[in-house]
């Protein structure tokens, strides 16, 4: 996955930076990363997509604890991967960080945060992104 | 659109195969498929071959004409096709063959599948078979092919009760089968234990709940139904077929705990063969991991969705069960040479069904289905044979 030139990772930031996903104008339906079309509105939704920036919250719809990680993460496993429902609706699958691993459970809430993700060895790119940790209940 | 009968099968021993190179490999089991159907070689109209990732694994893509010269048909110039989605590159393969001799175009077709997985160190192969997966919203996050499946695992077991030892019992139950199958790579026996204690690769799973990364190939012979009789006393039958789709990403379905794209490639293809799954004798499905041979049987409507792991340990599906599946050991035990596998499902299948199966026969097996999935379930195939 590293390897490579820089535009693939740059034109994604807007998303994996700020979790910017789009609006269909048609039906409301919300798309996390952004769709060219709504794929239930088709032709209506044509030039009818709205960005829109989705907020930081959502909760756990299921986990998995990567052992055997790919080479980029080596030095980070074990680690939490999660697929998180956004309170949007939209969901995503990224890590879980600053808990125990046995912290991690199915329903549990969680808040984005900015991270670096992987480099490209020792000369390349660093590439940044969110991760997920267990949402801070203030007061 | 007519009958389309398999006339041969031919499949290589699996495994991390170090003396064979992937020209070996297609060529072995295309010369032992072509024998096995009594054809001379000169009535094959086209070459099919199902390959995932040759470009990654061997550093080669055309594919198509490789598999066409290493085999000894450049001279005849026959057309050559590749076929690729993910790990049901062989399947798919098998339905491209199909459509082609249904439609009256093509009267004989070889169908093979291969990889030859382990020319790479193992990190460059979890991630080339990652590449099934979504690169840039799973994996760039650090998401293997068997974290996915492990996050599959966790739901399930959540929602449903299921729990690691009947997982575990999937395992025990494929390598039994691939125990009696000359051409598995794991061909000993193993206990629920060994496979709870085994290292975990994505928690819930453990490495003994992954199939293996192997080397191999598979290859069958696709014929006019009318002309089969010609060349083989004992010919197959293709009853139906069906192929779907679904998002890349896992995080892009309603439910985590089915595969759509299994539900609707069964259906299309039950409805084809106009028959119900209570008609299966007996079964090949896509257990790359325990999770999905669990995943499997409910989507291809064997068993109520939720009850896979029950079923599993009630014994439904060993050889002598009600509802054998994963007679070969499965891709769990027989291996997993990704391009390779589908067209290995429709080769054990055919031997089923012919009663060549040996040790592994199940008896009286007159319908069988082979079952295929690309990577974490965006895509699959299933087809639906009867020995005629």
């Amino acid at each position: 996955m590293a390897d490579g030139a820089v535009p693939r990772f740059w034109r994604e930031i807007p998303q994996r930076y700020n979790l910017i996903g789009n609006q269909c104008g048609a039906c409301d339906r919300i798309y996390f990363p952004p769709r060219e079309s709504c794929p239930y509105c088709r032709r209506k939704s044509m030039g009818n997509m709205k960005e829109i920036k989705l907020g930081s919250k959502g909760k756990v719809v299921t986990y998995t604890i990567i052992y055997v990680a790919p080479e980029p993460f080596e030095g980070q496993a074990p680690y939490p991967i999660a697929i998180i429902e956004l309170d949007e609706g939209p969901r995503v699958t990224a890590q879980i960080v600053d808990c125990e691993l046995e912290d991690v459970k199915i329903g549990m809430r969680v808040q984005s945060t900015f991270r670096k993700i992987q480099e490209d060895g020792y000369i390349g790119a660093i590439h940044y992104g969110y991760k997920f940790k267990p949402l801070e209940v203030k007061g | 659109m007519r009958d389309v009968a398999i006339i041969g099968v031919g499949v290589t021993k699996f495994g991390e195969l170090w003396d064979k190179s992937f020209r070996n490999l297609i060529s072995e089991a295309g010369a032992k498929a072509i024998i096995d159907s009594g054809i001379s070689g000169k009535e094959i109209d086209a070459l099919y071959v199902g390959s995932m990732s040759a470009g990654r694994f061997v550093g080669q893509e055309h594919v198509g004409a490789l598999v066409a010269d290493c085999s000894g048909f450049s001279h005849m110039h026959i057309p050559s096709i590749r076929v690729e989605s993910a790990c049901a590159s062989g399947g798919l393969a098998v339905r491209q063959g199909y459509f082609s001799v249904a439609s009256g175009m093509n009267d004989v077709v070889v169908v093979g599948g291969v990889e030859k997985m382990t020319d790479v160190i193992g990190s460059e192969a979890t991630d080339t078979l990652a590449t099934g997966l979504d690169q840039e919203w799973e994996a760039f996050f650090g998401a293997t092919l068997p974290g996915i499946y492990a996050m599959i695992a966790t739901k399930h077991m959540h929602d449903y009760g299921t729990t690691r030892e009947q997982l575990a019992q999937v395992a025990v139950k494929n390598h039994a089968n691939g125990a009696l199958n000359p051409y598995a790579q794991f061909k000993r026996p193993i206990s629920i234990e060994s496979v709870l204690n085994a290292p975990f690769a994505a928690y819930p799973l453990g490495m003994l709940d992954c199939s293996p990364v192997s080397d191999g190939a598979a290859t069958v012979i696709l014929c006019a139904a009318e002309k089969a009789k010609d060349y083989t006393s004992k010919p197959v039958k293709i009853i139906g077929s069906g192929q779907a789709s679904d998002t890349l990403a896992l995080h892009g379905r309603k439910d985590i705990c089915t595969f759509e794209s299994t539900v609707h490639a069964a259906n299309m293809a039950y409805k084809h063969a106009k028959i119900e799954p209570k008609n299966i004798d007996v079964a090949e499905v896509h257990d790359c991991f325990t999770i999905a041979e669990i995943l499997a049987i409910e989507d291809l409507g064997f068993v109520k969705k939720g009850d896979g792991g029950k079923a599993i340990e009630s014994k439904i599906t060993t050889l002598d069960g009600e509802k054998p599946v994963n007679t070969s050991g499965g891709l769990k035990a027989k291996g997993h040479p990704v391009g390779a596998t589908g067209v290995a499902q429709i080769a054990e299948i055919v031997m089923q069904l012919r009663g060549d199966a040996d040790q592994r026969q199940v008896k009286d097996a007159n319908i069988g289905l082979a079952h295929n999935v690309g990577a974490s379930g965006a895509s699959s195939v299933v087809h639906i044979l009867e020995a005629i």
